[in-house]
């Protein structure tokens, strides 16, 4: 199987491509200059490895589940990007983006954050590299998210709170491209996942595919041999593409990406894009997504807000069309069940998108048996979804406590 | 040859203008705003105030080009329920209406979704004249341009003060009806000043086509208007017009702020007239 998609317009098969106003072709065409110039440079390579190696704490450790694998009944591998500074996968494309904006000469960033995972790394990269930063966040999301909305602040960048649609990830990645139109000499928008208007798609591909080219060389060292298979939770995909872009030459590995069910697909309540939705264009790219008889885009439902999107990165769309990678869905209870379990058999809080996959991998080891070994991307740390995590069990004694 | 088949609907409107000295009015307003019979009657009141072309906007769920005024009337068309059959009724009832050309702006996916040559069919039985498409670029664009060219419809693609001289060619080439040039580097809305970057990119997509130009984002006044009119084939007003009808002020309103801007465009000078 190829891969060197996309095409030279951003094609992955019949998806990805570039839906975008004019005014952002010139701009994207320079990015693309940018990103595969400074790709085939070792200055810029070199020093890309150094920050994530001496500042992010990558690589990230592939650590053996004994005791989840126990309960699993199978042997479960996890790639701890929960280990990495500002506790998620994210920081890998947040500091790429940033040394390449650098690079541009631009002096400004802006970013949308759903969870405020991506929002954090961002501001941190921006701290890091001495960047002015703007974050673009749904309302909903500043509201169950604040504290990560406290990050940004304290790491010096804006938060914008976005009023309109439905006040989630996408109407913050419709108003970021908004500022961007009006902004893009001096400004580079750092996309927060592998999603949107080519170069977006394969460019976070290639700063987050550490995660799976980590875990590839590290599974050979600890098995002398590959998983039977590789799981990750999707929203719009970074964190899955991230691990499945070294494993998608090797077919005896399979690919499982896990989209977020919410409370069933039988409610509608859901985000499950690949699984439910249908080919359509949102935010500059051809993909599946959620979306009405009109082609007007649904809003979208989880507990975990990085999955929260109605959309999903193209590549993951070719994957699925092409049958190397399956997606299905996990339910919110599903997912909780797992952040429970990986709590309290290893003593890791996950993020709850990464639970999404924990319990994905659940499902797949009984599938694939008890000699089957299943690579898990534990894409982020829970620290953040301890507010939601407390309602749920009701771990705390308060009127309010309880599910939402 | 070319010349006469990339006029197309729009373009003869706006070339009859501009035989007459002077620029041509694009007139926009969102289908199903305030209401879908208020929103007929509001685009009604462009044709009696006297637009030469009217753009009939295709309320979407994700408008990325467009500031909040028209944010809000899609949101609002969207949550009164407004459906894709509604905007093709709207037109087929301007199309009745008047012999002015009626376009739709619409961004891509409600197209997309509907089918694109089924859209093109419908359109064309409505009497509608073509496709302003925001977010579709010829390089996206050849299922539309096929569909378009097989039912006799407009193409209007954008270019902007950021596209090179080898976009506005390539974009322009696949052009019939008229080249949207955007003002700006931003979203729909009003605008106090009229910007420093319209000429420039209207002399160099001028260079390059002969298709008709026009000109949009930020036109808001007959002032403005006639400072367009003076080195653009036609004015594009939206933002304005979505404005009145959102301070309630109704299709007398409307047809008030379309004489004032109408008025603009025949101001002297207007370059149109040498044409």
């Amino acid at each position: 199987m190829s891969t060197v998609l996309p095409d030279q317009l951003g094609h992955f098969g019949r998806f990805g491509g570039r839906f975008m106003p004019e005014a952002l072709i010139a701009p994207l065409d320079e990015l693309t200059r940018a990103w595969q110039e400074a790709m085939a440079d070792p200055e810029f390579t070199g020093e890309f490895d150094r920050m994530l190696r001496e500042y992010a704490g990558v690589p990230s450790l592939l650590y053996d589940a004994t005791r989840l694998s126990e309960a699993a009944g199978a042997r479960i591998l996890l790639k701890r990007e929960d280990l990495n500074h500002t506790g998620a996968h994210k920081v890998r494309n947040a500091l790429g983006q940033a040394l390449l904006t650098k690079r541009m000469g631009k002096t400004r960033v802006i970013a949308e954050t759903g969870a405020g995972q991506h929002g954090v790394a961002t501001a941190t990269a921006c701290a890091y590299l001495d960047l002015e930063c703007v974050v673009y966040m749904g309302e909903v999301d500043t509201e169950r998210q604040a504290l990560n909305v406290a990050r940004m602040k304290l790491l010096g960048a804006e938060v914008i709170s976005v009023k309109t649609g439905s006040r989630t990830l996408k109407d913050a990645i419709n108003d970021a491209l908004r500022d961007w139109v009006a902004s893009v000499d001096k400004t580079h928008y750092i996309l927060g996942t592998a999603a949107g208007a080519h170069p977006f798609p394969a460019m976070v591909r290639d700063f987050v595919r550490g995660i799976g080219d980590e875990a590839r060389a590290q599974s050979l060292e600890l098995l002398g041999r590959l998983p039977d298979a590789a799981v990750a939770s999707v929203g719009g995909g970074s964190n899955a593409i991230g691990l499945f872009a070294a494993f998608i030459p090797d077919a005896e590995v399979k690919l499982y990406g896990i989209e977020p069910g919410g409370d069933g697909f039988e409610t509608g309540r859901h985000a499950a894009t690949i699984s439910a939705g249908q080919v359509g264009v949102l935010h500059g790219a051809r993909s599946f997504l959620l979306q009405d008889e009109d082609g007007q885009t649904i809003e979208s439902h989880s507990i975990s807000a990085g999955l929260d999107y109605p959309g999903v990165g193209p590549e993951h769309a070719w994957l699925a069309d092409t049958g190397r990678a399956s997606y299905r869905p996990i339910t919110d209870a599903e997912a909780m069940e797992a952040f429970r379990l990986l709590s309290r058999t290893e003593g890791i809080i996950p993020a709850i998108e990464s639970a999404h996959a924990v319990a994905g991998a659940l499902d797949i080891a009984k599938e694939l048996g008890p000699e089957a070994t299943i690579l898990v991307n534990l894409s982020g740390r829970g620290d953040k979804d301890m507010d939601t995590a407390s309602k749920w069990f009701g771990l705390i004694d308060a009127p309010e406590a309880g599910r939402e | 040859m070319s010349e006469v088949i990339a006029l197309g609907k729009a373009g003869a409107a706006i070339r009859t203008a501009n035989d007459a000295g002077r620029g041509a009015l694009v007139a926009y307003l969102p289908a199903g705003y305030p209401s879908y019979d208020g929103g007929i009657d509001a685009i009604k009141a462009l044709v009696d105030g006297g637009a030469d072309v009217l753009e009939i906007g295709f309320p979407y769920s994700d408008p990325v080009m467009d500031g909040v005024t028209v944010q809000r009337a899609s949101e609002a068309a969207l949550a009164a329920g407004l459906r894709t059959r509604d905007v093709l009724s709207t037109v087929e009832k301007l199309a009745s209406y008047s012999d002015v050309p009626v376009l739709v702006m619409t961004y891509w996916n409600p197209i997309e979704r509907y089918g694109v040559d089924r859209f093109a069919a419908d359109l064309a039985g409505a009497g509608g004249a073509g496709l302003i498409t925001p977010d579709l670029i010829p390089d996206e664009g050849a299922e539309w341009i096929a569909s378009a060219d097989k039912h006799d419809l407009d193409k209007v693609f954008l270019v902007s003060p950021s596209s090179t001289d080898e976009r506005i060619r390539m974009t322009t080439a696949a052009c019939r009806g008229f080249v949207y040039a955007t003002a700006v580097m931003g979203v729909t809305g009003t605008r106090e000043k009229p910007s420093d970057l319209a000429a420039p990119l209207v002399a160099r997509t001028k260079a390059a086509t002969g298709v008709p130009v026009g000109v949009g984002l930020g036109v808001s006044n007959a002032d403005q208007a006639a400072g367009v009119a003076a080195f653009a084939d036609a004015v594009i007003v939206g933002s304005a017009f979505v404005k009145v009808v959102e301070a309630g002020e109704g299709p007398a309103g409307v047809r008030r702020l379309t004489e004032s801007l109408a008025e603009g465009v025949r101001r002297e000078p207007s370059t149109a007239a040498s044409r």
